[in-house]
C-alpha cells in the first residue's frame, strides 16, 4: 500500500523551519548565529519552493531553489567578509556591543 | 545530438551588458594601473562615467521597444526604460561627487566604481523584472554590492557598523521576500508576472487562495526593506550616518527608486486585480512613513541622519501614489506615472543635498553636524544657494521639483479617491517645511563658530563636485519649471504597456 505525504505537511515543515530563522535573528546576539540563522530560514523557503513545484508538476520552482543556493553561498562570502572587519577592530561579533550608531 | 541556441536580440541587453563590461574594464584597468607609481586613480571614476554615458545612449535607443525576451525572464518596456533613466542619473551624479571624496579618503580603487556600476545593473533588473526570479536576482546583485559599499571604509567603525546592520538586516528581508515568492508561486503556479495576472483575471472572484494573501504580505516586508517603509527602516538611520557620504547619497536615490520599480512590477501591474486586497496595507504604512519619517527628521543634529528620515518621508510619499496605481479607471495609469516622475525629481534634489554635504568635508573628516553649517551664507555663498535650493525643493515649495513631483503624486491619490491619505500627506509636507527651512536659517542668520570662520578662507571646490551640483540644480529647476515634458513621457510610458 502507497502512503504519498500530502503537499500540507511540506508547507508546516517548511513554515516551522522559516519560523525556527525568524526567532534565532530576533532572540541570539552574535552576528555569525544571526547570519546561520537566516540561512535556516532559506533553508525552510527552498522546501517550500521544493514542495510547490512537485505538488504543481513545474520546474520553476526547482531552478527557483538553484538560484536561492547560489545567491546564498554569495551572501556568504560578503556577509562572512564583512562580520570579519567587525572582528578586527572589536574582538567581539556580539551586535549589542556594535552600537556606535545611535540616533 | 544537435546543439541549438535559441536567437536573441541582445540589442535589448545593449544596458545592461555595457554595464557589465564596463565594470571589469574598470576592475582591470585599476589591477593593471597599480604598476604605475603614480597615486592618482580618478581616471577609474571617468572610465565609469564614460560607460554609464554609453549605457545611457543604448537606453535611450530601447524607446518605444515592448518585449519580454527569455521566455518573459525580461520584460524591455517603456516602465524599464524610464526607471533606467532614473537609475542612470543617480549613478552619474554619485560618481561624479565620489571623485573628490573618493581621493580625501583614498578610496578611489576600481572595486568602489565597480561595485557602483554593478549595482546599477542589479537596479535595471530589477526595473525589468519580467518574472520574480528576475527580480530577486535583481535585489541580491543590488544589496550585496550595497552591502560592501557601505563598509567601504574599513578603518573606520563607524563604517563597518552600517555595513554589518545593513547586511544583517538586509538577508533577513530577504528571506521574507523568498517566502512571499514561494506562496504566489504555489497559489498561482507561475513565478512569470505576466502569467500570474493573466490567472488572476482568470480566476472566479473572491475564489482565490489564501497563499496568495500570505505571500503578498511577506512580500510588503520584504520589499519595505528595500523603499525604507516603516515600520521596516529602523536600519536607515544607522547605515545613512556609517556609511561614506558619497553611498549614503546613492543609498538614498537609485534602490530606493528600484525597489519601487519592482514593487510598481508586482502589485501595481501583475496583482493589479487584486488592489482592493492590498491598498489598505500600503495606505497603513504610507501614512506611518510619512508621518514618523517627518517627525523624527525634525529632532536630528546630524544632516546625515536628518537626510536620511527625509529620504524615509519622501519614500512615504511614493507609496501615496502607489496606494492609488488601481481600482477605478484611469487610476492605475495615473498612479503609476506619478511614481514615475517622483523618483526622478526626488533623485536630483536630493542628491544635490548630499553633493554639499560631501563639498562641507574637510580632509578626511566630514562636517556632518547642523552647527557646521551655521553661516555658510557669508563662508560659501554659493554652496548656500545651491544648498537652499535642495531645501526648498524637499520641502516642495514652488518653482522646484519636489513641488511638481508632490502635486502629481497628491493629485494622483485624490483622483482615485483616497481623500483621508493626501489630507495626511499634505500635513506631512507642512510638517517638513519645518526642518528643511531650518537649515536654511542657520545658513543665513546663525554666527558660526571662531574656528569655521578661519577654515573658510582655505576652501576649494573640486571641479567634478561642481558638475555634479550644476547638473543637479539643472535637473531640479528643469524639472519644476517645465515638468510637461516629463510628465508626458511618464503618462505616455505607462500607456505603452497598458496598451
Amino acid at each position: 500500500m502507497s502512503f504519498t505525504v500530502p503537499l500540507s505537511w511540506y508547507l508546516v515543515l517548511s513554515a516551522i523551519v522559516f519560523s525556527i530563522g525568524v526567532a534565532g535573528v530576533l532572540l541570539r546576539r552574535n552576528a555569525l548565529v544571526i547570519f546561520m540563522c537566516i540561512e535556516i530560514m532559506l533553508s525552510g523557503v527552498n522546501l517550500s519552493f521544493i514542495a510547490f513545484s512537485r505538488f504543481l508538476h513545474s520546474m520553476s520552482g526547482q531552478i527557483f531553489f538553484f538560484f536561492v543556493m547560489t545567491v546564498a553561498a554569495a551572501e556568504v562570502a560578503v556577509g562572512l567578509a564583512i562580520i570579519l572587519t567587525i572582528f578586527r577592530s572589536r574582538e567581539s561579533v556580539d551586535v549589542d556591543e556594535v552600537n556606535l550608531l545611535r540616533g | 545530438m544537435e546543439l541549438r541556441f535559441p536567437e536573441y536580440d541582445l540589442g535589448l541587453l545593449a544596458p545592461m551588458l555595457i554595464l557589465v563590461i564596463t565594470g571589469l574594464v574598470v576592475l582591470l584597468a585599476d589591477t593593471f594601473g597599480r604598476r604605475r607609481a603614480s597615486g592618482d586613480r580618478s581616471f577609474l571614476a571617468y572610465l565609469s562615467l564614460l560607460g554609464l554615458l554609453l549605457t545611457f545612449y543604448a537606453n535611450s535607443r530601447l524607446s518605444g521597444v515592448v518585449a519580454a525576451p527569455f521566455h518573459g525572464l525580461l520584460a524591455i518596456d517603456a516602465v524599464a526604460v524610464f526607471f533606467n533613466y532614473v537609475f542612470l542619473a543617480s549613478s552619474m551624479l554619485v560618481v561624479l561627487m565620489s571623485i573628490s571624496y573618493g581621493a580625501r579618503h583614498s578610496m578611489n580603487v576600481g572595486e568602489y566604481y565597480g561595485l557602483i556600476l554593478f549595482s546599477t545593473l542589479g537596479m535595471m533588473l530589477m526595473a525589468a523584472g519580467g518574472d520574480l526570479m528576475t527580480i530577486f536576482l535583481g535585489v541580491e546583485i543590488l544589496s550585496l554590492n550595497l552591502y560592501v559599499l557601505a563598509g567601504f571604509l574599513r578603518g573606520q567603525a563607524r563604517s563597518n557598523e552600517a555595513a554589518m546592520k545593513y547586511f544583517l538586516l538586509g538577508a533577513f528581508a530577504t528571506g521574507f521576500l523568498l517566502y512571499g515568492i514561494s506562496f504566489l508561486y504555489g497559489a498561482t503556479g507561475t513565478t512569470n508576472l505576466k502569467a500570474m495576472g493573466g490567472f488572476l483575471k482568470a480566476a472566479p472572484a473572491g475564489n482565490v487562495s489564501a497563499l496568495l494573501y500570505v505571500g503578498m504580505g511577506l512580500l510588503i516586508v520584504g520589499f519595505g526593506f528595500k523603499v525604507t517603509a516603516v515600520p521596516f527602516h529602523m536600519y536607515t538611520p544607522d547605515v545613512y550616518e556609517g556609511a561614506p557620504t558619497s553611498i549614503t547619497a546613492f543609498l538614498s536615490a537609485g534602490p530606493k527608486a528600484a525597489g519601487f520599480a519592482a514593487l510598481v512590477r508586482v502589485f501595481s501591474f501583475a496583482l493589479e486585480g487584486l488592489h482592493a486586497d492590498w491598498w489598505g496595507a500600503f495606505w497603513l504604512i504610507a501614512a506611518l512613513t510619512m508621518t514618523l519619517g517627518n517627525i523624527l527628521a525634525i529632532v536630528q543634529a546630524n544632516i546625515k541622519r536628518m537626510l536620511a528620515y527625509s529620504s524615509i518621508a519622501h519614500a512615504g510619499y511614493v507609496l501615496v501614489a502607489l496606494v492609488a496605481s488601481g481600482g477605478v479607471g484611469g487610476a492605475q495609469r495615473l498612479g503609476v506615472s506619478s511614481v514615475l516622475f517622483y523618483t526622478l525629481a526626488y533623485t536630483f534634489f536630493n542628491l544635490g543635498a548630499f553633493a554639499v554635504v560631501v563639498a562641507m568635508g574637510r580632509g578626511d573628516r566630514d562636517q556632518v553636524g547642523l552647527a557646521d553649517y551655521a553661516g555658510l551664507g557669508y563662508r560659501r555663498p554659493w554652496l548656500a544657494l545651491v544648498m537652499a535650493l535642495f531645501m526648498v525643493s524637499l520641502a516642495g515649495i514652488p518653482p522646484t521639483a519636489g513641488f511638481v513631483g508632490k502635486f502629481v503624486v497628491f493629485k494622483s491619490a485624490l483622483n482615485a479617491g483616497f481623500v483621508w491619505l493626501t489630507i495626511i500627506a499634505v500635513l506631512n509636507s507642512v510638517v517638513a517645511v519645518f526642518y528643511y527651512l531650518r537649515v536654511i536659517v542657520i545658513m543665513y542668520m546663525r554666527e558660526p563658530a571662531a574656528e569655521m570662520q578661519a577654515e573658510a578662507a582655505g576652501a576649494s571646490f573640486s571641479g567634478s563636485l561642481v558638475i555634479a551640483l550644476i547638473l543637479a540644480v539643472l535637473g531640479t529647476l528643469d524639472l519644476g519649471l517645465f515638468p510637461s515634458r516629463y510628465l508626458d513621457l511618464a503618462l505616455r510610458s505607462v500607456q505603452a504597456l497598458l496598451g
